[in-house]
């Protein structure tokens, strides 16, 4: 196992199943932990990062966890790589960039349902990934690979405050657990307000495809909770599962519907043009792409497009960002270069390639 | 017949009522501790410990900074320095800060006071118990740094042998 052999392909999240799977492109639940007798990451000496390392990655390696797990220790990880990582969820911006040289590491399961980052604000943090709206599934995993760790490593904890974590927004259950949303019509019917207000009543965090501070780009939405103290981890899922995400859902879908009767062909035409473009660019920019793959997914979920799958559209989202594009073609490209390889993978990926002479049109 | 009545602002318990008339208007408030105490309500009779804290913490609000002094004494970290990069420093900061964080973790989960929900396997570590393997790791470092590996090895030794005792 590999990060080479990652690179084709999306993760298993990606793959475009699960309920509710047509707005609900996965669902991920990540704890907060931290080691006992420790202080918090921000004042560990250097030694004692060091030792923590390689205490989490001895457990996380230990073969307990149930699959095969690929560790990689970040100090020494080149920078594209680092970004792969980010670009495929499996680490954050931070821990990416992570001050420069600090010891630091991930974990990640075979099939990329779940990461270990170690060293990132706590000592741990444990993430799972699923396809669709699977929640209690992700929960279950997670609480699992937690009782692993927990039963060899005793965690900071306090009976008033719970579980300690580095920022006090995380005490208690250290549980985050959000939906990636993909909501194209209500942006369409310029009603994505509703969703910011219903989530903002409901103190939720809305935010862009790739966390916190990032524009919600291609139409998808992350939206997770804020309180971690005072509500049980059942509690908090229950709330997500039941009430959130159902109403965001039917709202997306009640706009789909109305498109569909009340403007069915600036519908169509929306989803035809960026086949079209996506099918016949030479080059294409990162934020375009994204723009244009929304529309056929959205095209693709209701059926008006029938030559693609909805997998093949939602792995697209990741494998046209920067670093991806470098990783497949094995060596560092700049901007240009990546518009015209991100076009190429495109319509390669949509199955257009082959027939267009491709090679002998380049060359002339 | 006395009904236990719930603070305006939380689902604790009120402890503080106020009556106030103010422009011919009644305005009737039921506070527990917390909000009595920043609403400068806290009562002055009482002289409990948790009353301390209170005031302590509104003199933190009155002043808008907590006084100089206020550092963690496991791991140095200042409340100051907390409010400007919103991490701690260690756990016993919970502790340390506990009268001037108690309601700002409030506020920001929306009122909670009290973990609920999950309590590890190994709960059985206490405070006191991980908080003296911070303070071997503290001198292990300081060993380190001065160079006395021999003493350095013997207080790794000491905080295996403590880690696995677990109370």
């Amino acid at each position: 196992m590999s990060l080479q052999g990652m690179t084709g392909h999306g993760g298993e999240w990606l793959r475009g199943t699960g309920p509710q799977s047509d707005v609900v492109l996965s669902s991920r639940v990540r704890l907060a932990r931290n080691v006992a007798g420790f202080p918090f990451v921000n004042r560990c000496s250097r030694r004692q990062l060091h030792e923590l390392l390689e205490r989490c990655q001895q457990e996380v390696m230990s073969g307990r966890l149930g699959q095969r797990v690929l560790w990689m220790d970040l100090g020494t990880l080149n920078q594209m790589d680092r970004h792969w990582l980010v670009e495929r969820h499996l680490i954050s911006r931070q821990h990416a960039e992570g001050g420069e040289d600090r010891p630091r590491g991930v974990a990640v399961g075979e099939d990329e349902t779940f990461a270990v980052m170690v060293n990132e604000e706590d000592h741990l943090r444990v993430q799972v990934l699923r396809s669709g709206l699977q929640l209690e599934q992700a929960y279950q995993h997670v609480d699992e690979i937690d009782d692993q760790l927990e039963s060899r490593l005793a965690m900071a904890y306090s009976p008033r405050w719970g579980y300690l974590a580095a920022c006090p927004t995380n005490v208690g259950t250290g549980i985050r657990v959000s939906v990636m949303l993909h909501l194209p019509a209500l942006r369409l019917t310029g009603e994505i307000e509703k969703v910011q207000r219903a989530a903002r009543d409901m103190q939720l965090a809305v935010r862009g495809f790739y966390g916190e501070g990032s524009e919600a780009s291609g139409d998808l939405y992350q939206i997770s909770n804020q309180m971690t103290l005072g509500h049980s981890e059942r509690e908090i899922l229950e709330k997500f599962q039941s009430k959130v995400v159902p109403q965001i859902v039917s709202y997306e879908q009640q706009a789909r519907q109305a498109l569909l009767r009340q403007r069915p062909a600036q519908l169509d035409d929306q989803v035809w043009r960026a086949w079209a473009i996506l099918t016949h660019a030479r080059v294409l920019g990162a934020d375009e792409v994204l723009v244009l793959l929304s529309h056929l997914r959205l095209g693709v979920n209701l059926g008006r497009l029938t030559m693609v799958d909805v997998r093949t559209v939602n792995e697209l989202f990741i494998l046209t960002q920067p670093a991806h594009l470098q990783k497949l073609a094995g060596r560092q490209m700049d901007q240009m270069t990546r518009r015209e390889a991100r076009a190429k993978l495109v319509r390669e990926r949509l199955g257009v390639v082959a027939g267009g002479g491709e090679v002998g049109q380049q060359g002339a | 017949m006395s009904m236990k009545r719930k603070c305006d602002k939380c689902d604790r318990l009120a402890t503080v009522h106020s009556v106030e008339v103010t422009n011919g208007k009644k305005i009737e408030k039921h506070l527990c501790e917390l909000h009595a105490a920043e609403a400068g309500l806290a009562d002055p009779a009482l002289e409990s410990p948790v009353n301390q804290l209170l005031n302590q913490f509104v003199q933190l609000h009155s002043t808008g900074k907590p006084p100089k002094t206020a550092a963690c004494d496991e791991c140095g970290m200042t409340f100051a320095e907390f409010r400007e990069h919103s991490v701690l420093g260690c756990p016993h900061c919970y502790t340390a800060f506990q009268a001037a964080l108690a309601p700002l973790v409030e506020r920001a989960h929306g009122g909670a006071t009290h973990h609920v929900g999950k309590v590890p396997r190994r709960a059985g570590d206490s405070e006191q118990h991980q908080q003296r393997i911070v303070q071997m790791r503290r001198r292990l470092e300081d060993a380190v740094a001065q160079e006395n590996y021999e003493l350095a090895a013997k207080l790794r030794d000491e905080i295996t042998q403590y880690e696995e005792q677990s109370p």
